[in-house]
């Protein structure tokens, strides 16, 4: 009882930085589904939501940030896919990935010339950001908010995957690009919804992460997008549920360590999962055995 | 009778390899025609090269007098024209239901009598319904493939080697299926390598070697011909 009401405070930021962790995951894991590529550029769309906040907020009332936030990342996002990736459609797979660390470094280039290098004061979103007491534990109220939105979302997006046409066409071509397009599908179509579905949750995850961590540096989406894609590896990538238990497992992990008094240690705990797991499980743990796209 | 698809010097190559080299033949409304010919003829070319999953590196494929090449696959299959794929490649993480609603994919009306249409074919669909397809055996997995392709309700159906590592019996299905549709009003242009099952089965038939059609006739005349007998049907088809 003593170590529970002790660690309590770490639990929850846990399971909230995990479900933050979940949202970018699920665009690594969904865009590996359908295109076997790692989107190493998905750390830094993810920084850019937060650095478009940080300037429309300047301007704009906070309540017209949010959608505006949410409709430039997905812009990002889309048109990433097209200009750097959906060229290299026939391209060994290597390129795609070389194209995609382009992109990375291009958008934290960029970023660093808009801000100059300095640290972005990221806007106070009101009630989310307001400090409530629950079980006795002093927070934000979006460390409570998180793990229940996030869970909706899954449960939204799990819906879409399954039961409609155009999650039914994303299945599709995840395993079969030619056999798609036999039936009609529009393939470049399926995938720009892919890389959409995947900026909307990240944008949905920086209003949450940047609540609770203000500086908005041109780096600041290198660190939540390896853990996110830590998550995703462990999770087997691919498979959603398979990312979102692995975010939340790597924040609770990592907050514990913290409460432990072992900070130092929790981003290596993260590395160390990777490891063990590329060597002892490469598949992850809803991961299919490797299954090369034909 | 009138033409559906007309082939004119369809020309294929990959990279420096011609794999079609300028073919030229035709399908009308309502027949059985089969294009055989031996390993790497440029069968599958040819018919991958009508639906634009390759695109022909010369020629043209007019279908009902529209011209299809230089379109993309989504775009030509939308004219009533569908491939069922060498080694069948039904989506193995669907369920069978699932794969006959994506064969239905580009139609916005109502399923049901189509469905029933497919499930009155291949009982064994109807059975499996919510199984994953991944589950199906061989020869389930084909008729499914054709039932996918029937539920897009196409003019014309192309079949690349639907008896392709089946037994003897269910390849014998398969064909009775082929003649089945026909007569239901599909039009089907049929590539197997399995010519004495596939001649018997169509109208008319043309040869293909090493990226040409040496020969055509009716299926009949073919299965007749010396010189086929020879080459694709072992001497001893003779009866
Ligand atoms: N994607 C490709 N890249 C390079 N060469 C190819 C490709 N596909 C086919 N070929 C070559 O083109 C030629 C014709 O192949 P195709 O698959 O059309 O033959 P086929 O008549 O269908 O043979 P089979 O009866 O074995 O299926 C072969 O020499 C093959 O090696
Ligand atoms: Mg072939």
């Amino acid at each position: 009882m003593d170590w529970l009401s002790r660690n309590l405070p770490y639990l929850m930021a846990g399971i909230s930085v995990g479900g933050q962790y979940a949202l970018i995951a699920i665009g690594y894991t969904m865009v590996y589904g359908i295109l076997r590529l790692i989107n190493f550029a998905h750390g830094d769309i993810f920084m850019c939501a937060g650095l478009i906040m940080v300037y429309a907020s300047t301007v704009l009332p906070i309540y017209v940030c949010i959608p505006l936030v949410i409709v430039a990342t997905v812009l990002i996002g889309f048109l990433v896919e097209r200009v750097a990736y959906k060229p290299l459609r026939s391209a060994p797979r290597m390129s795609v990935m070389i194209s995609a660390i382009g992109v990375s470094y291009l958008l934290q280039n960029l970023a660093l010339y808009i801000t100059g290098g300095l640290a972005q004061q990221y806007p106070t979103i009101p009630w989310i950001s307001d400090v409530i007491t629950v079980f006795g534990v002093t927070t934000k109220r979006v460390t409570v908010i998180t793990p229940p939105l996030v869970i909706l979302l899954v449960i939204g997006l799990v819906f879409l995957i399954k039961k409609t046409k155009i999650g039914m066409a994303m299945r599709a071509a995840s395993k079969d690009f030619e056999t798609s397009q036999l039936m009609g599908i529009k393939i470049n179509s399926v995938i720009s919804f892919t890389f959409i579905i995947g900026s909307f949750l990240a944008a949905v995850g920086s209003f949450l992460f940047f609540s609770n961590y203000t500086g908005v540096t041109p780096t600041v989406g290198a660190m939540p997008g390896l853990k996110a894609f830590v998550a995703a590896v462990f999770g087997g990538i691919g498979s959603i549920p398979g990312a979102v238990i692995g975010a939340f497992l790597i924040g609770i992990v990592e907050n514990i360590i913290k409460g432990l008094g072992w900070t130092t240690f929790s981003d290596a705990f993260t590395f160390a999962l990777l490891i063990i797991v590329l060597i002892f499980k490469p598949t992850g743990l809803f991961g299919e055995a490797a299954a090369d796209k034909v | 009778m009138s033409k559906l698809l007309t082939i004119k010097d369809l020309s294929v190559a990959y990279g420096g390899i011609q794999a079609v080299r300028g073919i030229s033949f035709d399908v009308s409304e309502g027949e059985v025609v089969t294009l055989i010919g031996a390993n790497g003829a440029g069968k599958s070319s040819t018919l991958r090269s009508i639906v634009g999953l390759v695109k022909p590196s010369g020629g043209s494929v007019l279908f009902q007098d529209k011209e299809l090449s230089g379109l993309t696959t989504e775009n030509i299959v939308k004219n009533g024209i569908t491939l069922v794929p060498e080694g069948r490649r039904v989506f193995v993480n669907l369920t069978v239901y699932e794969n006959l609603k994506m064969g239905a994919y580009m139609r916005k009306d109502n399923l049901e009598a189509d469905l029933n249409w497919v499930y009155d074919l291949f009982p064994r669909l109807k059975e499996r319904n919510w199984q994953s397809a991944g589950t199906l055996s061989g020869g389930e997995q084909q008729m499914l493939a054709i039932a996918r392709a029937l539920m897009s309700r196409p003019k014309l159906i192309m079949m690349d080697e639907p008896s392709l590592g089946l037994a003897p019996l269910v390849v014998q299905g398969v064909f009775d299926i082929i003649r089945e549709i026909n007569k239901q009003g599909v039009t089907i242009l049929l590539v197997e390598q399995n010519a004495n099952m596939a001649l018997k089965a169509a109208d008319r038939a043309y040869v293909m070697e090493t990226g040409q059609i040496t020969m055509s006739g009716s299926g009949q005349d073919l299965l007749e011909n010396e010189e086929i007998r020879e080459a694709y049907l072992g001497k001893k088809a003779k009866k």
